[in-house]
């Protein structure tokens, strides 16, 4: 009931969650009950290529929630996201225990080759799943409120924020690198084991969290939704389009934008925990500047402002960098750039604008 | 704020703290018929003093039409008031207790006082209702935001000043495309909806037909009284038709008051006569 | 740079003149070695053992003939070689299969078939040392003051009774004071190990401020362990007094590097400024920009293979042209329609830099290319014993403020400049005073292209050249420019070295990634406390 209240007026949502659920049951029937070799059998593979596909598709409805509906064009949301991997990589890591390659109980394999005696402090508490859960929300959370109330107090705005955005990701992925941050350094964590006792190479396994994703994404898609409809979306609409006015009739700009920053950050952070054990490995690579410039351009291809243009957005891209890096990996950048550029120059509302565009007309 | 400002304020026992004043204008003091105060006020931009040593009072329930040259310093007044510019030297106090100089931009307007920018600003993706009711007053805060709902009382004011800025018809359309003109009365509504007790309107008749701006003379007319409005403007007919025989006219020059009474008494002020006609 | 040209041309030429000139010389001189006896007898001793090696060494000496040095220093550099089977001398500079070996006689030069007809003239220990003695000894008499210090110097290093008397003898006939000076120094170190308490006293107090390193280990050496307290104390005083100046010149030294890091850093962010700060255009394209411009430079070196010296300075205003080329190209294709839209045009240009990386990697290999240093780049200035300045810095640090003139006065005095001030300010007044604003924009949008295309010769004497070159600069770019202030080149300049001096400032005590971070966190902040930068622009127009 709650769920199509919040869904009234938004066709692409209905659309989108409606796909989500009959991919959360089918798949898993799909990869399981049918025989390998049959035509209708999904291979775990592709099962764990879509996981990973939603949790980036979150990650780019937390963007298109700050910059969609507020006009912040943050160009450091990588950074979240991959803080929220790396606290749940830390978890994984701490599960593996004596099975690694020294066989070390308390201590990861890198630390042992850094001749470390003893876990840093910060580690602690990593072995347990409900600690690392929290941190994985806290983490992300407390960096971008942090962050935020000193940007967003100062007015710092446009164009400079989104250059801060992109100093902290990338003084962030310079910290990563250093093998002294006590986080893997350069290989980041990996050779991941286990997720709550339950083997990560598993066909369970992975469909467990192809499931947890799809969830995630339709809760988290449902919670900005209901966000957005409600009067904040219009706040935040109104600071986009006319910050100063906003301020004059009485609204603490800066706080509306904290506020809304640090849940998008947030989502961001589940989102790299849930895509940490899909792929097996999170390293610093995951701060770089340009991967939080990628994100934005899923939500522009997709269509700004919508949320659901943002998953379609993040699914099509993806989709396409997969297929092209694997079978035209010259031409890869050279369509990506390219779609940067049409999509600003003549596709400002995204592919979701141009099918509204058409359902308006007919 | 600086750290000896902060200082200075636990050492005075008589300060009043922002937040310790309630929500919106719950004790603006006004014993002395007077609701604003700008005292001594001084500021200059790289050099050169957009504001010099401005003095100036407006009553409680008056409607003041302030007139000036470019460059007068109208619009960096306006600034100051509401908390967008900090002078370097002076005083502001709304009613006896308010210091505006102590607070910012949403806790002015949250105080009591509404602003229409020179360049009609409405929120142009959101629509009329939804300009009118972003701008109701009450509580302000992130958690309020999300989980407030309009009473019927509050939908009765809505409804009211709907009608009174002439758009109740176009309730529903998107605040981009209206008039010019319209845009206006939206951006005066939506000051109406905050409940303020001064309206500061910076220029409301620029682009309008002679019939919009007969009615913006009337509707701004109508609005003293319950509340304070301070109106700039550079249009000396709207400006005559406002003040009629006796409210006060305020002439700015080189940010200070050159001149100040009656329509009347200020046209024939001498120094006026050459401010605007040249020596 | 048109002026340049000229020199180009000529080049070559004077190149073609001076081997010609060293050819002729060294032939002269081997035919009249054909008849010297000394030489022969020489040559008959040096394939023996180590004792007749040595006498070898000390006829040359003795006889001081002419070749004395230039034998020495093959033996020395270990190039001698005699051929076994007719124990004649020659220079084989590389030891190998086809290579080159000369005659020492008569300088004949052949090629060599089978390394192991020859045979290395060796060295002991003791003969190392003769021959070093011999060297600096020749070396004092040298007409050269710079070739007569350096000789002390050595000696300086190895002193032993022997030399202390070459020096003592030398100390008289040294005309230069520079090289007295130093003589003295040497023997007061000699006086510190070897002297009675009065002459180390009057030794000590002879070294005080000497940055030659013997000088601070004989120090060392006397303030721990001398017999005297009195001595002691003293020795302690001076070698306090030297370690504060070599402080002094490692901080000197620090700066320098910050300088020289400062000037990349503006070089990189001072086209950028142009682009960013005087047309408010966010250009992600420019570090790829700046990629293009060392990419240039090393296309300009595969052309002129044997001019390296030359090609560097053909490569300016190539890179500039190419560099500028693809900037009007970006502005009229794209940025254009963009106007007013800062944050799409951000993601647009940001299109278009991967599509520049990507072009590059298909046209040049996704490998790094090397961009050789000319001759007349490397090297070090020597300024004292413990600060050298390397000269390509210094050449970086020179060429960044000629950039930075260049611009200055593009912008104060030409007619373009003028123009593109008059649009930044206000474009619609611009535009009615007659400025064809949309030609402007495209030549300052070139204008800072081509600034970066310069930025990219400089860095490809710096960092390899590779596809990612422009994405490790572009961050500092933005950076520099939002530190200093939009829309101000000064603001860029200040900017851009005192973040450069900050790095290195920070580098001993942080490392070098961390100080990085250190910078990156402090300039997040800085924008916190103050959104426009160092230099902010002011008034009016810049409200709102």
């Amino acid at each position: 009931m709650f769920i199509m209240n919040a869904l009234k007026g938004d066709r692409g949502g209905q659309i989108l969650l409606g796909v989500l659920l009959v991919l959360v049951i089918a798949v898993p029937l799909l990869n399981l009950m049918v025989p390998a070799g049959h035509a209708l059998h999904v291979p775990t593979y592709t099962v764990t290529l879509m996981g990973k596909y939603l949790t980036l598709a979150l990650l780019a409805v937390a963007v298109d929630l700050v910059w969609g509906y507020l006009g912040i064009l943050t160009l450091g949301h990588a950074a979240f996201f991959a803080l929220g991997g790396y606290a749940m990589g830390m978890y994984l890591m701490r599960q593996i225990g004596d099975r690694g390659v020294y066989g070390n109980p308390d201590l990861p394999d890198f630390m042992v080759f850094l001749n470390w005696d003893a876990l840093p402090w910060f580690w602690s508490g990593f072995d347990q799943f409900w600690f690392a859960a929290l941190m994985v929300l806290l983490v992300p959370g407390l960096l971008a409120f942090v962050f935020g109330a000193l940007a967003f107090r100062s007015r710092v705005s446009g164009v400079y924020l989104s250059i801060i955005t992109q100093a902290l990701t990338y003084a962030l992925m310079l910290a990563f690198f250093r093998n002294e941050m006590g986080f893997g350094g350069n290989n980041g964590l990996t050779d991941f084991k286990e997720l709550l006792g339950f083997d990560l190479q598993s066909d369970q396994t992975r469909i467990g969290l192809f499931v947890a994703s799809a969830v995630a994404l339709m809760l988290g898609y449902l919670l900005c939704r209901v966000l957005m409809n409600g009067r904040l979306g219009r706040v935040c609409v109104a600071v986009r389009d006319a910050e100063s006015r906003a301020r004059f009739i009485g609204y603490r700009v800066e706080n509306v934008k904290l506020g809304v920053f640090t849940v998008s950050a947030m989502l961001a952070g589940i989102a790299g925990a849930l895509y940490v054990p899909q792929v097996g490995i999170i390293n610093p690579g995951e701060f770089s500047p340009l991967n939080s410039i990628e994100v934005v351009v899923w939500v522009a291809v997709g269509g700004r402002a919508t949320l659901y243009g943002a998953v379609v957005g993040a699914l099509v891209i993806n989709y396409a960098k997969t297929y092209f890096t694997a079978e035209l990996p010259e031409v890869w950048l050279f369509a990506l750039g390219g779609l940067f550029v049409l999509v600003t120059l003549l596709l400002p509302r995204g592919l979701t604008g141009l099918l509204r565009r058409k359902e308006a007309s007919a | 704020m600086k750290v000896a400002t902060v200082f200075e304020q636990m050492l005075d026992r008589e300060h009043v703290y922002p937040f310790m004043q309630g929500g919106p204008h719950r004790n603006i003091d006004v014993s002395h018929n007077v609701l604003l105060y700008l005292e001594g006020i001084s500021v200059s931009f790289d050099g050169f003093r957009a504001i010099n040593d401005l003095n100036l009072y407006i009553n409680d329930g008056e409607l003041r039409c302030i007139i000036g040259p470019n460059g007068a310093g109208k619009t960096t007044m306006m600034d100051i008031i509401t908390g967008k510019t900090t002078p370097d030297s002076g005083s502001a106090w709304f009613g006896q207790s308010i210091n505006l100089l102590a607070l910012d931009e949403p806790a002015i307007a949250q105080a009591g006082i509404g602003r229409k920018f020179q360049k009609p600003t409405v929120f142009e993706f959101l629509s009329v209702v939804e300009n009118l009711e972003l701008s109701m007053e009450g509580d302000r805060g992130l958690w309020s935001i999300i989980s407030s709902k309009l009473t019927g009382e509050q939908r009765d004011h809505l409804d009211k000043v709907a009608d009174m800025i002439g758009l109740a018809e176009q309730r529903a359309l998107r605040a981009g495309s209206l008039s010019h003109g319209q845009k206006q009365w939206l951006e005066i509504g939506m000051l109406l909806m905050q409940r303020p007790r001064l309206l500061l309107v910076d220029e409301p008749v620029a682009g309008m037909t002679h019939q919009e701006m007969d009615r913006t003379a009337e509707l701004l007319i109508s609005l003293a009284g319950e509340h304070s409005v301070v109106v700039v403007e550079h249009d000396m007919d709207f400006v005559r038709n406002l003040a009629g025989r006796d409210r006060t006219v305020t002439v700015l020059h080189q940010g200070s008051v050159l001149a100040e009474g009656t329509m009347e008494q200020v046209q024939n002020n001498r120094k006026v006569v050459e401010v605007y006609l040249g020596e | 740079m048109p002026m340049s040209r000229p020199v180009v041309r000529l080049l070559p030429f004077f190149a073609l003149w001076m081997l010609v000139t060293l050819l002729l010389s060294l032939s002269l001189d081997a035919r009249s070695a054909e008849q010297d006896p000394t030489l022969a007898h020489v040559s008959t001793l040096l394939v023996k053992k180590f004792d007749d090696k040595a006498k070898a060494v000390a006829l040359l000496v003795e006889t001081n003939h002419p070749r004395t040095e230039e034998i020495l220093r093959l033996i020395q550099d270990g190039e001698l070689y005699y051929r076994k089977n007719d124990n004649r001398l020659f220079n084989i500079p590389v030891a190998e299969t086809g290579a080159q070996a000369v005659d020492l006689l008569d300088a004949s030069a052949i090629t060599i078939e089978k390394t192991r007809e020859f045979k290395k003239v060796t060295l002991n220990n003791l003969m190392r040392g003769q021959i070093g003695l011999a060297l600096a000894e020749i070396g004092l008499k040298s007409e050269d003051p710079a070739q007569r210090e350096a000789a002390v110097r050595k000696l300086l290093g190895e002193l032993s009774d022997e030399s202390v008397a070459v020096l003592r003898k030398r100390i008289g006939a040294e005309p230069v004071s520079a090289v007295r000076d130093l003589i003295q120094v040497a023997l007061a170190v000699n006086d510190l190990r070897n002297g009675d308490e009065v002459a180390r006293l009057q030794a000590i107090e002879r070294v005080e401020g000497s940055l030659e390193s013997p000088v601070r280990t004989a120090l060392t050496q006397v303030a721990e362990s001398d017999v005297s307290p009195v001595v002691k104390q003293k020795a302690q005083l001076a070698l306090n007094g030297i370690d504060e100046q070599i402080r002094l010149y490692g901080m000197v030294e620090t700066l320098y590097f910050g300088i020289s890091l400062g000037s990349v850093l503006v070089l990189a962010g001072i086209g950028l400024a142009i682009t960013f700060g005087v047309m408010g255009v966010i250009n992600m394209a420019h570090g790829e920009l700046i990629m293009l411009g060392a990419y240039t430079t090393y296309v300009v070196q595969q052309l002129m293979p044997n001019h390296l010296g030359a090609s560097i300075l053909v490569a300016i205003p190539a890179a500039f042209m190419v560099s500028a080329l693809v900037g009007v190209a970006i502005e009229r294709g794209v940025i254009r329609f963009l106007y007013g839209r800062p944050l799409e045009t951000l993601l647009a240009t940001f299109g278009i830099s991967l599509i520049l990386q990507q072009a590059v990697r298909s046209v040049f290999s996704p490998l790094n290319r090397s961009v050789s240093t000319p001759e007349w780049m490397s090297g070090m200035v020597e300024i004292n014993p413990v600060l050298s300045l390397t000269l390509s810095r210094l050449y970086i640090i020179l060429f960044c403020l000629l950039v930075f003139v260049a611009l200055v006065m593009v912008l104060k005095r030409t007619p373009l400049g003028l123009q593109v001030r008059a649009v930044s300010q206000n474009r619609a007044m611009a535009r009615a005073m007659g400025v064809r604003s949309k030609w402007v924009d495209a030549m300052t949008f070139g204008l800072g292209s081509g600034v970066a295309g310069v930025a990219g010769v400089a860095l490809s004497q710096l960092t390899n050249v590779g596809p990612n070159l422009g994405q490790a600069y572009i961050i500092d770019s933005f950076m520099v420019v939002v530190f200093g202030g939009v829309g101000n080149l000064w603001g860029t300049l200040v900017a851009g070295l005192s973040l450069g001096i900050a790095n290195k400032v920070l580098e001993p005590w942080a490392g070098a990634v961390l100080a990085k971070i250190l910078v990156l966190v402090f300039i997040i902040l800085f924008i916190q406390k103050r959104p426009r930068g160092l230099f902010p622009q002011r008034g009016r127009a810049a409200e709102g």
